[in-house]
């Protein structure tokens, strides 16, 4: 382990960007602002649940937001993501409106799932996010599947498959790989480093605990970036997306960012040591991004009060969408179980008799 | 009226739909350069190229959840698994994930793919090759399983199953490769969840699906050289069932045997039999009789072997039984 540890494990790449200051001021502030949106949106999700209008699993962002919104500003609308369940940021900042996303949360009929899903799965077509998936690493064969579809079709489609640093370990991420080498796919595996499975650290799972090392196991290009640097996360998806768009060829990005809370919003996560804790709250992006605005001189204390101020409201608007939205009507119990229509198929209530 | 066996027909159809529809590509372990284990896909490769007919490595998850994520794209994946029993590698995601991704999302994206594979023992190929677990996929609401039994219905649902819009688990068996069997030119469409009443009779209904349908109708033909008319239905769709045509035949004769190849204990005889004792209930003389594969690890050893499965011997021995207890012979 000594040695292991001594190999600095998730110290972070720092990828080379542009100043902050030559960057285009409309994006930064559409960064921070979609930053404050999701870290407001995931506390209301935690306030919701604990009111009980949320139910289920409910896995957060916090403390994500950086990786989270600069991946996502690196794809074209027309590329495809798929994600696990901690996505709520993800379908938000893929472009989906947050209060499809709470409506989701609160099982409501204009949920972004229709109220069939919950927390772990979000879809949209038109978004093209085509899942949150809660089974770890069940969404690599798909990804890989749906960056084959793309090349089938001589598409210039980019797919991104995001996973957390446990799921490295699954076999569907060894395969997924393997296939997506050998048969030269535009896709990128986006792996969020935030040192936890759920309590497990990643030492003490992964053999190899540079994680984006495991990609060259299949030829594969890998690269650790600072996931807690928006910027940095921008320009090391965009590089790595275009490359995928441009040669078809995939790729492994490894975000490192600290969990802020627990694995989901139930867990209080008393197996962290206080300093780790501390640290995470150090490396919080949000305020990160915020001082590095200011310091840059790029908007003054009031715009950078009146851009998260908006950020803020829009997620307070999810939740009252949500809120006022309709529950499911059970007559449309039957009607997602097939999509050919089928002879014989049992619609029955648990107490009816089949005959 | 052309004469195929169960492989041609399989075979004929694959590249019918090749030619057909540019979405439909072939996805498995050694279905290109080696033809197939059992050879379904003999000469596709050569014909089509390897964009439509695609080599894997040995990756169940990995393929079958790949071929799950282009038919959410819009492509119809026909998937080749070299038998039911590497299926259980995959069973993540045809459980998780195929048979979930309609309904989990609201209805938003289905998945049109069909995923091939053998099952059957009786070729002395040991416990971890010879099982037939079919069971695991019926269960699955989401997922669609048929099991043909002959040459003309290894067409016709084939057929139908890629044209479908949801997963279709195609159910083949090592045993049936080589019979043959008429298939017309004008193929009537097949459509699943319909069982099929491939003998009729009045003094007992036998019931079976993939190979132990076609035992089932030996038995027949035997029972009718000893006086007895029997009603034979060929299940043909595992998921859904098709009680209907189980329970109208019961009603008229008042007994049943079911004939399985899977274990009995939960297997889908125990389903059927539950289903009849639910719907024919006033027009029962006797119990449902189930037979079934002996509940062991089926061993190698022929005698063994031979001993552990149902034959045609066992779905008479039963059926003898049954029409004894009623009181018909
Ligand atoms: C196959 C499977 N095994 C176990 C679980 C339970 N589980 C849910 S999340 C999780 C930890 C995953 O950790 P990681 O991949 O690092 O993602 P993170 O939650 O940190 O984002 C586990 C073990 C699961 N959902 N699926
Ligand atoms: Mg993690």
């Amino acid at each position: 382990m000594a040695t292991r540890t001594a190999r600095r494990r998730n110290e972070a790449t720092t990828i080379d960007h542009a100043p902050i200051s030559s960057e285009d001021p409309d994006t930064l502030r559409q960064y921070l602002r979609q930053m404050a949106l999701i870290r407001r949106f995931e506390e209301r999700a935690a306030q919701g649940y604990t009111q009980a209008r949320i139910g289920g699993y409910c896995h957060l962002n916090l403390g994500e937001e950086a990786t989270v919104v600069g991946t996502m500003a690196a794809l074209h609308p027309t590329d495809y993501l798929f994600t696990n369940y901690r996505e709520h940021g993800y379908a938000i900042a893929k472009g989906i409106d947050p209060g499809r996303v709470m409506a989701e949360l609160y099982g409501r009929t204009t949920g972004t799932s229709k109220g069939w899903g919950g927390s772990m799965h979000m879809f949209d077509t038109e978004a093209r996010l085509l899942g949150g998936y809660g089974i770890v690493g069940g969404q690599l064969p798909l990804a890989t599947g749906a960056a084959l579809a793309v090349t089938y079709r001589g598409g210039d489609e980019v797919v991104l498959c995001q996973m957390g640093d446990g799921t490295t370990n699954i076999g569907a991420f060894h395969e997924s790989l393997n296939l997506a080498v050998l048969w030269n796919l535009p896709i990128v595996f986006l792996v969020v480093n935030n040192d936890l499975g759920m309590g497990t650290t990643v030492d003490r799972s992964s053999a190899e605990p540079e994680l984006f090392k495991r990609a060259s196991a299949y030829r594969m290009h890998g690269e650790r970036v600072d996931g807690a640097d928006v910027l940095a996360v921008h320009a090391a998806t965009a590089r790595l997306v275009e490359r995928a768009r441009t040669e078809s060829r995939p790729a492994l990005l490894e975000a490192v960012s600290k969990r802020l809370k627990g694995h989901s919003v139930v867990d209080p996560a008393r197996y962290r040591s206080a300093d780790d804790v501390a640290a995470a709250r150090d490396a919080d992006p949000l305020v990160r991004f915020r001082a590095a605005l200011a310091a840059a001189r790029v908007f003054d204390e009031a715009e950078l009060d009146t851009v998260v101020a908006e950020g803020r409201a829009a997620a307070d608007d999810a939740v009252a969408f949500a809120a006022k939205s309709p529950h499911p009507d059970v007559a449309t119990l039957f009607d997602h179980t097939y999509a050919t229509p089928v002879a014989s198929v049992a619609r029955r209530l648990p107490a009816d008799p089949i005959f | 009226m052309p004469v195929l066996s169960y492989r041609e027909a399989l075979r004929s159809t694959l590249r019918e739909e090749l030619i057909r529809d540019d979405n439909v590509f072939l996805i498995g372990e050694e279905i290109g350069v080696f033809e197939g284990s059992y050879k379904i896909t003999e000469g596709l490769l050569g014909e089509f190229g390897d964009k439509r007919v695609r080599d894997t490595p040995i990756s169940e998850e990995g393929f079958v959840g790949a071929a799950i994520g282009a038919a959410m794209l819009g492509l119809r994946p026909v998937v080749e698994l070299m038998t039911i029993n590497f299926s259980l590698i995959a069973i993540d995601q045809i459980v998780n994930h195929a048979a979930k991704i309609y309904g989990m999302f609201g209805g938003q994206t289905s998945v049109p793919m069909v995923i091939r594979m053998p099952g059957g023992g009786g070729q002395q190929l040991g416990a971890t090759h010879s099982q037939n677990i079919e069971l695991y996929y019926a269960f699955v609401p989401g997922l669609k399983v048929v099991a043909p039994s002959t040459p003309a219905d290894a067409k016709a649902l084939l057929r139908t199953a890629i044209r479908d819009d949801d997963p279709v688990l195609f159910l083949e068996n090592l045993a049936l490769y080589n019979v043959k069997g008429e298939v017309p030119e004008d193929l009537p469409t097949a459509e699943i969840g319909r069982a099929a009443v491939t003998r009729p009779g009045t003094d007992i209904t036998l019931i079976g699906y993939s190979r132990m349908a076609a035992v089932a109708l030996d038995a027949a033909e035997k029972l009718a050289a000893e006086g007895v008319s029997a009603e034979v239905v060929d299940l043909r769709s595992l998921r859904p069932l098709d009680r209907e045509t189980l329970v109208r035949s019961v009603r008229r004769t008042g007994c049943a045997v079911v004939a399985e190849d899977d274990w009995l204990t939960y297997g889908i005889g125990a389903e059927v039999a539950a289903s009849i004792s639910e719907g024919a209930f006033d027009h029962l003389d006797a119990p449902v009789r189930r037979v079934a594969a002996a509940e062991v690890p089926l061993p190698y050893a022929k005698s063994l072997e031979d001993a552990a499965l149902p034959s045609v011997d066992s779905v008479l021995t039963a059926a003898r039984e049954t029409l004894h207890a009623v009181g018909r012979r």
